[in-house]
C-alpha cells in the first residue's frame, strides 16, 4: 500500500509523524503553516509599530536611534529589535516549509495553480521588505545592502541613472531615509497584504489565526531567544570604506554574496529564472482536475448548505432562475471547482435511501462519480461479503489506497474524499448488511481538499448538516485517518475493529432491515 | 502519547527551530573583504562625444525637407560609447564599454565599475575615450596612490575639466 510514495513525499511525511508525536494533529505546525506565518507578521508588525516611535529617519540619526533602542532600553526596544528580526526570519522558516509541503504533497497543480501562483511573489514581496529593513539600521550591513540593492536596481534597463553612485560621495540625503522608511512600513507592507489577499482568494474559511498554544509557544521560544541573544548592529556606515566581514542574515540577504561573483545582470536572470520555474510548476506536468459539479435544480432547494461547504469557495447561491417554489439556487464556477465531491454530501438530497426504485438524483452531484454509481457501488461490494464480521470501507482517493484491505468479509469503495460521503451513506450500508462501517482518508487536520475530513467529523458528530442520524448504530462505525505511508497501521487498526465488531456479533437490526427492504 | 510527554518534545522543536532561526540570522560570516584588500570604484556621468557633428545643410538639401523642418543646421544626435579603464601597477583591472542608453544612442552613460586590490602603495593609471573619432585615450590620469585596508577610492571625472579626481 506504500509502494507509490516518492522519497521527498516519505521524508515529509516522516516529519510530519514526528510533529504529530510531539504536538499531536491538533497543534502539529505543520498544519498550520500558513497561520503560524501570519502570527510572525503579527509580531513582526507590532515590534515595529514599537521601533518606529524611537526610530530617526536620517542618515546620523538612523544608526544612533537603533543604538538607543538596543542598549538604553534593551529591557524594551533591544528586545522589541530581537523579537523584531526573529520573527522575520522565521516567518521565511515557515514560508518556504510551507512551499515544501504543498510540493512535497503535490498540492501545487490543477485547481491550486493560483494559490501557488501567488504564493511565489509573495515570497519575494517578503524578502524585499526584509532588505529595506536593514537598509534602515544604516550600519555597515545596511551600507553593504543598500550598495548592493542599488547596483541590482541600476543594472535594470528602464533605471536611468546611477543610484549606486550617491553612496560613494556623501550624495546621500535624509529624504532617502525618508523614503526606505515609508517603503519599509507601510509601502511594502500593503503591497503584500495585497499578495497575500490574492493568494487566499479562491479558498473559503480561511484561517489566519494560528492555534493557541502554537501561539503562545513561539512568541515564548522568539521571547527566549531575544534574550539570550540580542539582535544588535554592525559598526556605522562608512561612506569612505568597504564592509569587510559581515554577519549576513541568509533568510533574506543570501543573494548579495553572488554579487561578487557575477554580474548584476546575471544575478538577475538567476532570480527571474528561478522565479519563473516555480511559477510555472503547477503546469510540469499540468494535473487534470476531473469534471466540475454540477447542480440539477429539479432537486436542489437552494439551501445553499453546498457552497457554505465547500473550501473553494467555486459555489455561490442566487436567486432562483427555475420558476420554482424555493427562493434561491447554487451555481458552481468551474474554474474554481476541484471536484473534491464535498457539496455532494453536502446536499439533503444525497440520502440513498431515496428513489430507491429508479435512479439517485441529487441537487448537486458529480458527474464522473455520480451518488446513484456510488450508492450501486456500495450495495454490489456489499453483496459480495461473506461470514458474521462484514466491514464495509470507505476510503479517499487522495489518501491511503484501500483496495489492497478488500476480503471476503471486507468490501472497499474509494471516495475522491471523506468529506463525499453522506452521513446517510453510512446507514444505508449498515441497512444493507455492513456490520461494521470502517472510514479512512488524509490525517486529521491535513485534508488534501482542505476541510473534507473536518466536515465529515462535525456531520458525524451533530454538529454539521446533514448530520449522521441516530439510527446509524455508532458502536459499529469507526474512522482511522492514514496518510500513504502508514499501511501498516491501517491493517492493524482494521484487524482491531474486525475484532470488535466481532464481539458485538452479527448486525441483526442490519438483516431485519434488509429484509424488510426486500 | 500522554499530553504532560508531549511539552518536553516540544520544547525540543522550538529549541531547534530557533536554533536555525539564529544560527542562520547571522552565521556564517560572509567575508566580502580580506583584510589586505581595498576597493577601487570608478563612478561618474559623462556623455560621450556626438558621433557626427553638425553641418550646415545646402539649399537643394533644404529644398528636399518639408517646410516646417527646413532647420538651416543638422545636429545627429548619437554619441559616441564610453570606454574605461584601470591599471594598477601595470596591469589591467578595470576594462568597461558603456554604450549610450536613449532612443537615439544619445544620453549620457553612468559609470560605476568596481575592483577589489591589494591594499598598499599603487601605480594607478586611469584612462577614458569618449569619441570614435579618436584612437586610445582621450583623457588620462596616472598617479601613486596608497591605500588602506577596507579603504574604498573613487576614481571620479569632471566633465567640463576633462580631468580625472580622487575622492
Amino acid at each position: 500500500m506504500n509502494a507509490r510514495v516518492n522519497p521527498i513525499k516519505r521524508s515529509y511525511l516522516l516529519l510530519e509523524d514526528w510533529f504529530n508525536l510531539s504536538f499531536g494533529p491538533v497543534w502539529n505546525p505543520l498544519y498550520h503553516l500558513g497561520t503560524l506565518t501570519f502570527f510572525f507578521f503579527w509580531v513582526v508588525l507590532v515590534s515595529g509599530l514599537y521601533l518606529f516611535i524611537f526610530f530617526d529617519t536620517s542618515i546620523v540619526g538612523a544608526y544612533t536611534s537603533v543604538e538607543a533602542i538596543t542598549h538604553k532600553q534593551w529591557y524594551a526596544g533591544g528586545i522589541m529589535r530581537s523579537l523584531h528580526r526573529y520573527a522575520s526570519d522565521a516567518a521565511v522558516v515557515t514560508i518556504l516549509l510551507h512551499m515544501f509541503r504543498e510540493f512535497a504533497l503535490g498540492r501545487y497543480h490543477g485547481f491550486r495553480w493560483w494559490s501557488w501562483v501567488t504564493g511565489v511573489p509573495a515570497l519575494w514581496f517578503v524578502i524585499t521588505l526584509g532588505i529595506t529593513g536593514y537598509w534602515l539600521v544604516w550600519d555597515e550591513l545596511g551600507l553593504y545592502v543598500a550598495t548592493l540593492s542599488s547596483q541590482l536596481m541600476d543594472s535594470l534597463p528602464v533605471v536611468t541613472g546611477s543610484m549606486a553612485r550617491d553612496f560613494l560621495t556623501g550624495q546621500l540625503t535624509d529624504r532617502l531615509f525618508t523614503l526606505m522608511g515609508f517603503l519599509h512600513l507601510l509601502g511594502q507592507p500593503i503591497l503584500l497584504a495585497v499578495v497575500i489577499w490574492l493568494h487566499v482568494k479562491r479558498l473559503s474559511h480561511v484561517e489566519i489565526s494560528a492555534p493557541r498554544g502554537l501561539a503562545v509557544g513561539s512568541l515564548l521560544a522568539l521571547l527566549v531567544l531575544s534574550l539570550l541573544v540580542p539582535a544588535t548592529s554592525h559598526a556605522p556606515a562608512d561612506l569612505s570604506r568597504v564592509p569587510a566581514v559581515l554577519k549576513l542574515d541568509w533568510f533574506y540577504l543570501n543573494v548579495y554574496p553572488l554579487l561578487d561573483k557575477w554580474p548584476a545582470d546575471q544575478v538577475w536572470l538567476l532570480t527571474t529564472s528561478v522565479t519563473l520555474l516555480l511559477m510555472i510548476m503547477p503546469w510540469l506536468p499540468p494535473r487534470k482536475t476531473g469534471p466540475a459539479a454540477e447542480v440539477h435544480l429539479d432537486q436542489c432547494n437552494g439551501c445553499g448548505q453546498c457552497a457554505e461547504d465547500c473550501p473553494f469557495d467555486a459555489i455561490t447561491v442566487q436567486a432562483r432562475s427555475d420558476g420554482a417554489r424555493w427562493k434561491n439556487e447554487v451555481v458552481v464556477n468551474p474554474a474554481q471547482c476541484a471536484a473534491c465531491g464535498i457539496c455532494v454530501a453536502s446536499c439533503h438530497s444525497s440520502n440513498p435511501f431515496r428513489q430507491a426504485a429508479s435512479t439517485l438524483e441529487t441537487g448537486i452531484d458529480m458527474p464522473q462519480f455520480a451518488i446513484d454509481e456510488i450508492r450501486t457501488q456500495t450495495e454490489s461490494a456489499l453483496a459480495e461479503l461473506k461470514g458474521d464480521t462484514r466491514i464495509m470501507v470507505f476510503g479517499c482517493d487522495n489518501a491511503i489506497d484501500v483496495t489492497g484491505l478488500q476480503s471476503d468479509n471486507v468490501a472497499v469503495l474509494s471516495l475522491f474524499c471523506t468529506g463525499m460521503i453522506p452521513p446517510t451513506l453510512v446507514e444505508y450500508a449498515q441497512a444493507k448488511g455492513a456490520d461494521g462501517v470502517f472510514i479512512t482518508g488524509c490525517r486529521s487536520g491535513d485534508c488534501f481538499f482542505r476541510l473534507g475530513n473536518t466536515w465529515m467529523e462535525q456531520r458525524f458528530e451533530g454538529r454539521r448538516k446533514p448530520v449522521l442520524r441516530t439510527r446509524a448504530r455508532r458502536e459499529r462505525i469507526t474512522i482511522f485517518r492514514a496518510a500513504e505511508t502508514d499501511g501498516a497501521k491501517l491493517r492493524r487498526h482494521l484487524d482491531d475493529f474486525q475484532h470488535h465488531i466481532a464481539t458485538l456479533g452479527h448486525d441483526v437490526t442490519a438483516t431485519i432491515a434488509a429484509q424488510q427492504q426486500e | 502519547m500522554p499530553a504532560f510527554l508531549r511539552y518536553p518534545l516540544q520544547a525540543v522543536n522550538y529549541g531547534v527551530f530557533m536554533l536555525l532561526v539564529w544560527y542562520l540570522s547571522a552565521a556564517p560570516a560572509y567575508t566580502h573583504l580580506t583584510p589586505d584588500q581595498a576597493v577601487i570604484t570608478m563612478a561618474f556621468s559623462h556623455a560621450g562625444v556626438r558621433i557626427e557633428e553638425c553641418h550646415t545643410l545646402s539649399q537643394e538639401e533644404l529644398a528636399r525637407l518639408p517646410p516646417n523642418m527646413r532647420a538651416p543646421v543638422d545636429c545627429p544626435r548619437e554619441r559616441s560609447p564610453v570606454t574605461v579603464d584601470l591599471l594598477l601597477d601595470g596591469k589591467p583591472i578595470i576594462e568597461k564599454v558603456f554604450h549610450p542608453p536613449g532612443l537615439y544612442n544619445d544620453l549620457g552613460i553612468d559609470v560605476y565599475v568596481s575592483a577589489k586590490v591589494p591594499a598598499g602603495e599603487h601605480k594607478l593609471t586611469v584612462g577614458m575615450n569618449d569619441s570614435v573619432h579618436v584612437q586610445g585615450h582621450t583623457h588620462s590620469d596616472e598617479r601613486t596612490v596608497s591605500l588602506k585596508p577596507a579603504q574604498l577610492l573613487v576614481v571620479n571625472f569632471d566633465s567640463e575639466t576633462g580631468k580625472f579626481f580622487y575622492q
